[in-house]
This record gives C-alpha cells, structure tokens and sequence, in this order.
C-alpha cells in the first residue's frame, strides 16, 4: 500500500509540503503518486464528513434492507447496479445473511425517502421486498465520533 | 529539630530532577505547545480500558500473587518468546511490576552490594543514576555520542570497565536520544559482559516503536546472555496504558526469586485490574500498537526534517518516541534554548543535560504530540532559531 495513503485517509486536506515531510519524500513524488492513487482508481474520491444535525434540520437518513430474486446471469449485480443509480442512494452493499442488498438513502424528508422507496426501489424487477429503517441519531460518523473524549490528561512535562 | 539532617546521605546527595524544574516553569505559563512529554498522547486503546471496568465489575479487587497473575505471566512468556525470541518459565521466571521504573529497582536493590558499580549509557532515562544511588551502587556513565547516532559503542563501554563494575544498564530504543542498537554492537557488548561477568538490565520499553522497517533485537538473545539478563518491559509506550503502571521482569530463576523477596515486602502485587487490563492489551492490542507505530512514523519524519531544515542538525532515529537535536550552532546552551524558546515562543521542549552532563548541547522533542501541534511547534522554532542564532 502506497504510504500516502493512510496520511490522506487520516485528513485528506494535508498540504503536498506536509504530506512530503511526513512521509519523507520529495513533493513532486507526492504530487505524482496521488496522481497515480487516483489513476488507478485506488483513491475513488475526496469527502467531508459532516454532522448531518448541524448542516441541515431537514435531512432524513435510513437504510434499506432489501431482497433480490437474482437473475440467471449477472446473479444481483444487474439490479444492485440499477438501485446504485439513483442519486437518491448514498451507499449499496451486497450482504450476506436475512437479506441481499443495505441500500443507504438520504433525502430531505421522510415522505420523500418512503417515496422512494415504495415507488422506485420497491417496484424494481427482482425487488421482493424492503424493510426501511430510519436514523433517529448519530453517534459516530465514518470514522469519527461526534461526542470526542477529549485528549488524556497529561502533565505539561513528564520523563 | 532540624529534620534535614536526618534525610540519609545518599538520598540528600541525589541533585534535584532537571525536569521537574522545568515542569514548574511550563505549568506556570499558557498555551504552551508541549513537546516535552515522556508519554504517547494516544488514548489507552477502548478494548484494554473495557477489560479493566469489567475487571472491577468482576470484583478482581483482591490481591494477586506476588508474582503477578499467573495468566498474564504465560501471556507475557509467549509474547516474549514470539517477539523477542528469548524464552522464560511462566512460573519462576517473570515478575510482574508498578512499570519498569519497579523492576529496575528491584533488579538493582537484588544485584548491588553497597559500592559495586552499574555502567549505563548517557544520554539516558532520568532515573538511571538515582536510582543506582538509593541501591547503593556506583553509577558510572558510559557516553554515547551524535556521530554515532548515540549507539553504545563496545569500545567506549571497555573504556569504563574496572574490576567493581558488576551491572550494565541499557535502554534501546533510547530515551532521549531514540537511538538503537545494531546486533553487530550488541554482539560485541556481549562478549565484553561475558568476559567481565556483567549482568545486564535491557530496558526494552521502546521496542514496539521501531520505525523504517527496523526490527528490535534485543540482547537477551544472543547466545550465553539469557543467564546474565534481566529483561525488562512494560505497558505504558507501546499500549498507551502510562497511568496503569505495569511492567514486568524477565530473569533467570534465583534473580528472579531475589527480586521478588523485595516486591513481596516493598509492594506485594502490581494492581489487580491493572493486570487484567495487561492480560487484555497482549492478546487482542496488537493493531492498536500498529496504528500508533505508524502515526508516530509520520510524526518522527515531519519533525526530523523541519528540524534539519531550520539548521539543528538532527539524526533520523529509528526507535521511540523523541528526537535529539543539536543546538550548539546557536550559540546558547541547552538551558538557555529551552528557556528563550519557553519564553518567546512557548513551546517546551526538554533541555539534553536533564539526561546526563553529556547531553549539553542538544534539546529532546518529544512527537507524542498531534501532528498539528508539531506543525505549529516546528513554525515557532524555526522563528525562534532565526531570530536568536548568535552571530
């Protein structure tokens, strides 16, 4: 793994000046291996992670569990690709176990987001069925905690 | 009464720690960016702090055996054995410990009769010295110097040998130069210390944070020196867990029985949830220790270049947590540094002479600091050196 990598993972804002530094190259090698990262299709894109509370009191999130009849060829990735699609649909995974497809939607009611689902997702060929299950609050987002514990208490100087 | 006369000799003798003189000046100033601390500034990983509620939950609350828990002690062998290659007796050959500062006591008090001598490379821990002095012995100080990355070179180690000599005490990775050995020297410290019938305290709390791809090797390994080592390791850098105080000694048998007869009287048992909470950080801690290796890989990159950049010349060390850089181009002491850049700057590093007269000359830079404060940290310096560099 290029090691980039995790610096641009931990804050994807870290300056080519920093990034050289701490991974000891020079910057034109950053420059050149993070052109490369995203190239390759390693780095598939560049996010920033919000508290959804604080941006926007109109946003509804819910995850859908959703079961697939699969077809003869292509199995569920001809429908899952389909659902992927649709603006509406943040994240989509196929999943093992009760059901095939966590499909994570976001919109900025309630009503919008069971619109979708009842007249989009669910009258899909090959949809079964769907359980709809709406996010009431976060705890931590990718990653990162919305309530951070603070840093540990330490003395101003130790040996 | 006069109480200060009965404070004993040698305990009146033991100069006053360069750093907590220091420590009362930062406390006493704000928004210091502190580069000075000895201690990750990680969080104890949730999955050792959890084990430790729920060994209060349990009620482990009584005390364990003097040894420590018997568990933890096999916990302790196999790790030994699978990261170290040295291989102890569970039963008789591992004392559990208040941290590493006990077990060198203890090894110490163990070992010394009232004037042998303890040889120790300098630059080193604080309380490499003093603690000799309580025990006792004579502390003699082996150099180690910047051309040599701070490496103990065996030739220099020869040169301080006399016929007292008894122990050698080594801390690799080294606070506060983060230096390492190579097996090749350690080959030849080895054969010195068979030769002159030396014990050998490896301090080896560093050796998770060894960067570059550099592996640890620890001395206890090589061959004939099991007999004559006491290994010595703990929790606190690698895990995070500072506060929890446990660390542990590996020995042969009668030391290891010696060294017990004073933790039974003095201490009794490290900390029951403590331990538990070790038990946890060795079975399941592993990852979390590679995260924070990484993170301080970074950190130890950023900070050797913006040293070497603001023209204090700084070796890239391959282990712990602190980088050693000269000052000297500057004109000031290590004093004078540490106090103009407190002052004008506030940002706190540690002046070299607090471990030992042969760090004049050089400051240690602690990176158990967020990336974004050595960031800052490096800026202020940089400003710092420019604006006082004597012509």
């Amino acid at each position: 793994m290029d090691k980039i990598l995790p610096l641009l993972r931990a804050n994807a804002r870290t300056s080519v000046t920093d990034l050289a530094k701490s991974a000891n190259l020079t910057e034109a090698e950053v420059i050149a291996r993070i052109a490369k990262l995203e190239a390759d299709g390693v780095v598939l894109g560049y996010h920033t992670v919000v508290d959804p509370k604080k941006v926007s009191k109109e946003q509804v999130s819910a995850v859908i569990e959703v079961k697939l009849t699969p077809e003869r060829e292509g199995g569920f990735d001809k429908t899952a690709e389909r659902i992927s699609r649709f603006p509406e649909v943040q994240s989509c995974y196929l999943m093992s176990g009760g059901y095939d497809l966590l499909v994570v939607v976001e919109g900025t009611t309630l009503h919008e987001v069971a619109g979708f689902v009842s007249e989009k997702l669910s009258t899909l060929k090959g949809v079964i069925s769907t359980a709809t299950h709406f996010r009431l609050k976060t705890y931590k987002e990718n990653g990162i905690e919305l309530n951070k514990e603070a840093g540990p208490q330490r003395l101003a100087v130790a040996p | 009464m006069t109480l200060s006369k009965h404070i004993a000799n040698h305990i009146r003798d033991i100069p006053r720690s360069g750093i907590r003189d220091f420590f009362e000046i930062v406390q006493s100033m704000k928004d210091v960016i502190s580069l000075g601390i000895g201690e990750p500034d990680f969080h104890t990983p949730w999955r050792i702090r959890e084990a430790a509620i729920y060994s209060l939950e349990r009620g482990h609350t009584g005390y364990t055996s003097n040894l420590g828990l018997p568990r933890l002690r096999e916990c302790i062998t196999e790790y030994v054995a699978k990261h170290f290659a040295v291989q102890y007796d569970p039963k008789t050959e591992v004392i559990v410990t208040v941290g590493v500062s006990e077990a060198i006591d203890l090894a110490l008090r163990a070992l010394l009769n009232p004037g042998d001598e303890v040889l120790y490379h300098e630059p080193c821990y604080v309380s490499y010295s003093p603690s000799v002095v309580m025990a006792h012995g004579i502390p003699i100080a082996v150099p180690t110097h910047a051309a040599d990355n701070f490496r103990m070179t065996a030739e220099e180690l020869a040169r301080h040998i006399t016929p007292k000599s008894k122990v050698l005490m080594m801390n690799f990775p080294c606070n506060p130069t983060g230096a390492t050995q190579t097996r090749e020297e350690l080959e030849k410290i080895a054969k010195l210390c068979v030769e002159h019938d030396l014990v050998v305290l490896t301090d080896e709390i560093y050796s998770e944070l060894t960067y570059d791809g550099a592996s640890h090797f620890s001395i206890a390994a090589l061959p004939g020196m099991r007999e004559r080592c006491v290994f010595l390791h703990g929790f606190s850098k690698a895990f995070a867990m500072t506060g929890f105080r446990i660390g542990y000694a590996c020995a042969p048998a009668p030391l290891t029985e010696a060294m017990m007869k004073v933790h039974q009287y003095a201490i009794l048992c490290a900390n029951t949830m403590a331990q538990d909470a070790a038990i946890e950080a060795l079975e399941s801690g592993e990852n979390d220790v590679q995260m924070m290796r990484k993170e301080y890989e970074a950190r130890r990159n950023f900070i050797v270049r913006s040293l070497n950049d603001m023209g204090l010349p700084c070796f890239k060390p391959h282990g712990a947590f602190y980088v050693f850089p000269e000052i000297r181009s500057t004109g000031m002491t290590s004093r004078e540094f540490s106090l103009g850049l407190l002052e004008q700057k506030q940002v706190a590093c540690v002046p070299g002479p607090a471990f030992g007269p042969s760090g004049e000359g050089h400051i240690r830079c602690s990176y158990a600091t967020s990336l974004d404060k050595i960031k800052i940290a490096m800026e202020r310096m940089a400003e710092f050196v420019a604006e006082n560099r004597r012509k």
